[in-house]
């Protein structure tokens, strides 16, 4: 089809009122034409405006529990499942989970790590496990993720923490309905993933506190990192 | 819905709609919560009307949904806003389904009866003032344009077949979309958007 033509078919395309032929040598033609990209932007916002036109009833409760069942679902699923690993797939699979949680800086950071120690690696293969669990859910927040198995195992995943520096460690805590108990000690990096010490139960806040090397039996500073693993809805 | 707390740890209610996408794009399922708090009712509203049956438009708004959780990386603001985004592959989909099913109605897309508000007061009361500003400028059109408008938006008719369905150039028609989504463009932004506003324009065809 000529470009003129194709220029043409903006309207309809932000309509969605092209056959698909139509339309894949319409979006063909939008990566090269900066004129239809602009057009399309304001046109295609004008088209949106449209599905504001109509009766808006409440759509079934459950819809909204579907969608978000799914999307999480999908995201653990892209997980291998493997009933052991040795220890180099191990780290390979970890990696692989972080990525299918969106982690994939955390991927970059573990590669070059795959000759860390044994302690380490056992770790890693922890997190890949809890990760891995079918109904693991992950609960998000602006540093990391906390992933909860079903059966109460944990792993935080954390972005760009800063080095505790010299003589301090990072220690994470689990409240459930008590004081906040230690959960293990860790230490800075670009991306990192530790297993927790004990379970999370339902409804349980999990902290992270910076403290002097080799931890703390109960938080001495204000937790930097504080997220709930709020029930299920 | 139940009202047990659902999993998120921060507040989404000061994040623009593409600050929103963003968080989407980090596999941030409670990003997915907001997005769909912000714009489920709308979405469903618009596949409802598209595909007029309960269970398909589910689908269509779910699909779109889980279509934007796999490519929120691929959302490009400079294209258009993060609501028409998401609402095109929500339309999309509604698009597709009902061209496969062929649910389509030849009688033009009647007014339907009022819905009972169920939603809080807030948001019935935004949906209905938006509603009618959006139908207030519709009516504004030309017949021909606004019937090309509703019936490739809210019909999901491609322009193939409104040619063949209205006994017109194809030509013809992508003209009325044009010069009609152009002019309701315009009719949009005005301020009050009130009758007075509105100068007769011949339209071509």
């Amino acid at each position: 089809m000529e470009a003129n033509a194709l220029h043409d078919l903006t309207a309809a395309y932000a309509l969605d009122a092209l056959d698909s032929e139509d339309a894949r040598a319409y979006e063909a033609h939008l990566a090269r034409c900066e004129r239809c990209r602009e057009e399309l932007a304001e046109l295609s916002d004008t088209a949106g405006a449209l599905a504001y036109g109509t009766e808006a009833p409440m759509p079934p409760p459950e819809l909204r529990a579907r969608i978000l069942q799914e999307a999480g679902r999908e995201r653990l699923n892209v997980v291998p499942l493997r009933p052991r690993w040795v220890k180099p797939v191990a780290a390979i699979a970890a990696v692989a989970a972080c990525t299918a949680i969106g982690l994939g800086i955390w991927a970059a950071t573990l590669s070059s790590k795959l000759d860390r120690s044994e302690s380490q690696l056992a770790r890693q293969e922890r997190v890949a496990q809890i990760v891995g669990q079918p109904g693991s859910r992950t609960i998000s927040f602006a540093r990391g993720t906390l992933v909860v198995a079903p059966n109460g195992e944990a792993a935080l995943v954390l972005r760009n923490l800063a080095p505790a520096g010299n003589d301090r460690t990072y220690e994470a805590w689990i409240a459930a309905e008590g004081a906040p108990e230690p959960a293990g000690l860790f230490e800075g990096g670009g991306a990192v993933a530790i297993p927790l010490d004990r379970p999370v139960p339902k409804g349980a806040t999990v902290m992270v506190t910076k403290e002097p090397a080799g931890g703390r039996k109960s938080p001495s500073s204000q937790p930097f990192v504080i997220v709930r693993n709020a029930a299920q809805s | 819905m139940s009202e047990t707390p659902r999993p998120v740890v921060r507040s989404f209610a000061h994040l623009s709609d593409e600050a929103v996408v963003a968080l989407l794009a980090r596999s941030d399922e409670s990003a997915l919560a907001e997005l769909y708090d912000r714009f489920g009712r709308v979405a469903y509203g618009l596949a409802l009307r598209i595909l007029r049956d309960d269970k398909l438009a589910e689908d269509a708004v779910q699909e779109g949904f889980l279509t934007a959780w796999r490519n929120a990386d691929r959302f490009m603001p400079e294209r258009g806003k993060a609501s028409t985004w998401l609402l095109t592959l929500v339309h999309r989909r509604a698009v597709d389904l009902v061209r496969r099913e062929d649910r389509r109605r030849a009688e033009p897309l009647s007014e339907t009866v009022e819905p009972e508000a169920s939603g809080s007061a807030e948001d019935d009361a935004w949906l209905r003032f938006e509603r009618e500003r959006v139908q207030s400028a519709l009516k504004q059109l030309p017949d021909q344009q606004r019937e090309a408008l509703e019936l490739a938006y809210y019909g999901g008719f491609s322009q193939t077949e409104l040619a063949e369905r209205l006994g017109q150039p194809v030509g013809t028609i992508k003209s009325r979309m044009f010069t009609g989504l152009a002019r309701l463009r315009e009719l949009l932004a005005e301020p009050g958007n009130g009758e007075a506003a509105w100068k007769p324009t011949p339209y071509t065809t």
